[in-house]
């Protein structure tokens, strides 16, 4: 791979920044789907107005400038433009060369596109090409079946296994992080 | 009703002025094993100042259940434990610990903070799973927690870089049901 080669753009996505005009209102609509927040997220699900998510993201810039170990992208359509979702790698260990990885496409009609597994393409080559990190680690709950899947072919292992640690529709699930080597990203790539 | 739910066999938690707690922390972590036991942060020197501006912040934070470790024979401080990131609606928290001074390690003086730290997060806070991560190199604390009764769930690979070489870091868990059986083995609930 050249110097040259776009890290942001793919076929279908392209990585661009936060939009603090555009974006709150399309983040907003997510918020209020139960669906996709739990699958994402482990506080509790609740709604958000524009206004507090427009204020949310300025708070996540300050944090990006302040700390330094968080790479935050909006998934953007390359044919419209269009958010359809995040990326992000974060609490990055510089030291260590290590770092987590998430991704979300907000709205369910835009899964099952390709768009997911083309933005976890991108971030990858990012985090080992660009960051130089040395592995990557998602945290995904037991019940999120197509971002264990979408990882598990990305050829992240499933390393721990909290037992019981979440509880949601009066029951117990396991939370699950799984784990990528950059030398194992880098054997996928021949 | 335990009356001395904050008391083992031989410490008990305590919360002691920031101040004082300060200039121990400060003390402890001038042995770099220490530092690099706790965190895999590089170990580096704060002054009394900044770490007790870090402990008040914590004792300000409700959510936040640190605590001294006294010795009950002689009531020295010798360290901390916390429950740190309590997830309230899962009933999951992870906990930490040190112990400062290195003549005081494999005492059992640590393992019997655990104890009473699960007790508190399982019978008072009404949790359902503690969860710890250790270092590949800590096996003294690896053998500590199995006695307090954690299970083995997982190892992140290479996670820490020191001295040259990638180490682990093994997650253990346990869970209230599980603990509530090994009391009940022993009579103590």
């Amino acid at each position: 791979m050249s110097i040259a080669a776009s890290l942001f753009d793919g076929t279908l996505v392209r990585l661009g920044p936060i939009d603090h005009e555009k974006d709150p209102e399309t983040v907003s609509r997510w918020t209020h789907d139960a669906g996709f927040m739990r699958m994402m997220y482990t506080d509790p699900m609740r709604p958000q107005a524009p206004w507090q998510v427009k204020k949310k993201l300025e708070e996540l810039e300050k944090s990006i400038e302040e700390n330094r170990n968080q790479f935050h992208f909006r998934i953007r359509s390359r044919t419209d433009d269009r958010l359809l979702g995040f990326a992000e790698l974060y609490w990055i260990s510089w030291v260590n060369g290590t770092g987590l990885v998430r991704l979300g496409i907000g709205d369910p009609a835009d899964w099952r596109k390709g768009y997911g597994r083309e933005t976890l393409s991108l971030l990858l080559r990012y985090a080992f090409r660009e960051l130089n990190l040395y592995r990557l680690t998602a945290l995904i709950p037991e019940y999120n079946l197509p971002a264990r899947a979408l990882f598990a072919s990305f050829g992240f292992l499933e390393e721990i296994r909290r037992r019981q640690a979440l509880e949601r529709d009066c029951r117990t699930w396991d939370l699950l992080q799984f784990g990528l080597l950059a030398d194992e990203w880098k054997e996928t790539q021949k | 009703m335990n009356e001395n739910l904050l008391r083992g066999s031989l410490v008990r938690l305590t919360r002691e002025e920031p101040e004082v707690l300060a200039r121990l922390e400060s003390q402890w972590s001038s042995d770099s094993e220490y530092s690099r036991l706790l965190d895999w942060d590089p170990a580096r020197r704060f002054s009394i100042k900044t770490t007790q501006k870090w402990i008040e912040k914590q004792y300000e934070n409700d959510d936040s259940y640190s605590f001294a470790i006294r010795i009950l024979a002689d009531d020295r401080v010798i360290g901390g434990i916390g429950l740190d990131g309590i997830r309230w609606t899962h009933g999951d928290t992870f906990v930490g610990i040190g112990i400062g001074d290195r003549d005081l390690w494999g005492k059992g003086y640590g393992t019997d903070a655990m104890k009473i730290i699960l007790r508190y997060a399982f019978t008072e806070l009404n949790l359902r799973r503690v969860t710890l991560d250790v270092f590949e190199y800590n096996q003294r604390g690896v053998k500590s927690y199995e006695k307090a009764g954690f299970v083995y769930e997982g190892r992140e690979r290479g996670q820490i870089l020191r001295e040259g070489r990638r180490w682990d870091v093994l997650y253990m868990g346990i869970l209230r049901e599980d603990w509530i059986k090994l009391e009940q083995q022993k009579g103590t609930l």
